[in-house]
């Protein structure tokens, strides 16, 4: 059956996404409604604001059936406000999730946007050279699951994990040209 | 590690895209807004339609009311400084201030420069009525771009006229021949690189919100037609009969624009909508988007 991947596209920066898969020749589709889900085999949650995705999730009806395909198996790859929507706590936070993710996550955890960087960032699942990591308002992940593994970090607290058919980085590689995460995303739907 | 670059700052406004940014004057209505679902909030002292009723010099807020609102809620929050004001803005930054709106809904601070942008860490937000004043703004280091509108009017038409000139220019720049080209910028008055910067893209290199007039989920829906990445929406929430309704509402809306069953579903029962204000009643000038060069 041939893949679709599906972008989160209710808020934020879905035309990103949508962008990097286009570069790797993969089918993609936006989804904004509970039948765009029909269509497609794994999903994108972008970069954006984390409580207005959550709230838009609740107002389509979205949240429960989405944790359940997650919960059955469906991939999904979440940067900065998606990792925080994965997470199973939020520090300090009562605001709508999927909580699928076995992490605990600190949201805007460097400041504010004045305090927001880029860096080169070591993520051996990658290979050997770093990637180019943009952080903006971002989050991290303070704890995490015996099931989840780390799979880069800054100032020993994790910024990119994989638990089984959940991706979640802090970061935003939507925002650069290294397709490198997007490709190990895919490597979960075959 | 590198912070305050052009792509931090244009990135923060990717991340805004599809979202709404509401004006709020106090911690209760920054607490409205978000709940509403807004993206982002922008601090204000009085919303426009107030700052067009009291008349006078408009500055600045006091530090203490945005400080407050930035202590309320977790989403980002914007504030404006005065066009040409660079020390306001050096303020704001130090407050850590999200984002900074160089308005025209404030008082011009200097009749012939605006801010060299460039050289903040903290990002801006510029307002525009055609293609070759976003182009400058952007040239000056503006991360995002506005239509202008006419604020506090709750009347999109000035929007719309704005939002419909910069995409009418844009299609424009990228049909002409190479040749043509530096003819263009003089024209418009926009630097060259810029102008190859949006032949290069099909469209404008930083994120374009919709501003000014804005007042309806159809007003906002409107806006993401023509070519908007968002919407602002400044007197049109907290003047109306319900403001959290409407505010939900207008969220709503931006998302699902093209789906007009959800739209007749979303528009029912707002109550009041903010009082409008014809364009052509007010003189030329007292018209805010005619601030600014």
């Amino acid at each position: 059956m041939a893949r679709c991947v599906g972008v989160l596209a209710l808020q934020g920066a879905f035309r990103e996404h949508m962008t990097a898969l286009a570069r790797l020749g993969v089918a993609a589709r936006e989804v904004r409604k509970l039948q765009d889900m029909d269509a497609v085999d794994a999903l994108i949650i972008p970069g954006g604001e984390s409580t207005t995705i959550g709230k838009l999730l609740i107002d389509g009806g979205m949240l429960d059936p989405l944790r359940k395909r997650i919960t059955a198996g469906m991939p999904v790859y979440g940067s900065c406000a998606g990792l925080i929507l994965l997470c199973r706590n939020i520090e300090d936070s009562e605001q709508p999730r999927l909580g699928v993710l076995d992490a605990t996550v600190r949201r805007n955890a460097f400041g504010r946007q004045v305090d927001s960087f880029e860096t080169e960032l070591s993520m051996p699942v990658l290979g050997v050279e770093p990637v180019s990591a943009v952080f903006i308002r971002a989050p991290v992940l303070t704890s995490v699951g015996d099931n989840v593994t780390v799979l880069a970090q800054i100032n020993g607290q994790a910024v990119a994990v994989r638990q089984d058919n959940v991706l979640a980085t802090s970061f935003h590689p939507e925002l650069t040209t290294d397709s490198r995460i997007h490709s190990y995303f895919l490597t979960f739907t075959v | 590690m590198e912070q305050g670059t052009i792509r931090l700052k244009t990135g923060l406004a990717e991340m805004l895209k599809g979202g709404v940014i509401m004006d709020v004057t106090t911690p209760e209505q920054a607490k409205i807004a978000e709940a509403a679902g807004a993206c982002a909030v922008m601090a204000l002292e009085r919303v426009p339609a107030d700052i067009r009723a009291a008349g006078g010099v408009a500055r600045m807020a006091d530090p203490t009311i945005v400080k407050k609102i930035m202590d309320t809620v977790s989403i980002p929050v914007m504030a404006k400084a005065r066009i040409g004001h660079f020390v306001e803005a050096r303020i704001l930054e130090a407050m850590g201030v999200d984002y900074i709106d160089e308005s025209e809904v404030l008082t011009p601070a200097d009749d012939k420069y605006h801010i060299d942008k460039r050289d903040f860490t903290v990002p801006f937000v510029c307002g525009c009525r055609n293609l070759g004043e976003a182009l400058r703004r952007i040239a000056e280091g503006a991360a995002m771009i506005r239509t202008k509108g006419e604020p506090g009017t709750g009347n999109v038409v000035e929007a719309v006229r704005h939002c419909r000139q910069v995409m009418d220019e844009i299609r424009q720049l990228c049909a002409l021949p190479d040749a043509e080209v530096p003819n263009f910028a003089k024209e418009a008055g926009a630097p060259l690189e810029v102008c190859l910067a949006v032949r290069k893209e099909g469209r404008l290199p930083v994120v374009n919100f919709a501003a000014g007039g804005i007042a309806t989920p159809a007003d906002a829906a409107m806006m993401m037609h023509l070519g908007c990445d968002g919407v602002f929406v400044g007197s049109g929430i907290f003047k109306s009969g319900d403001p959290a309704k409407r505010a939900k509402a207008i969220v709503q809306a931006v998302t699902h624009y093209k789906d007009y069953t959800m739209l007749a579903e979303i528009s029912r029962d707002l109550g009041e909508a903010m009082v409008g204000i014809d364009i052509s009643t007010i003189p030329a000038g007292e018209r805010m988007q005619e601030r600014g060069w």
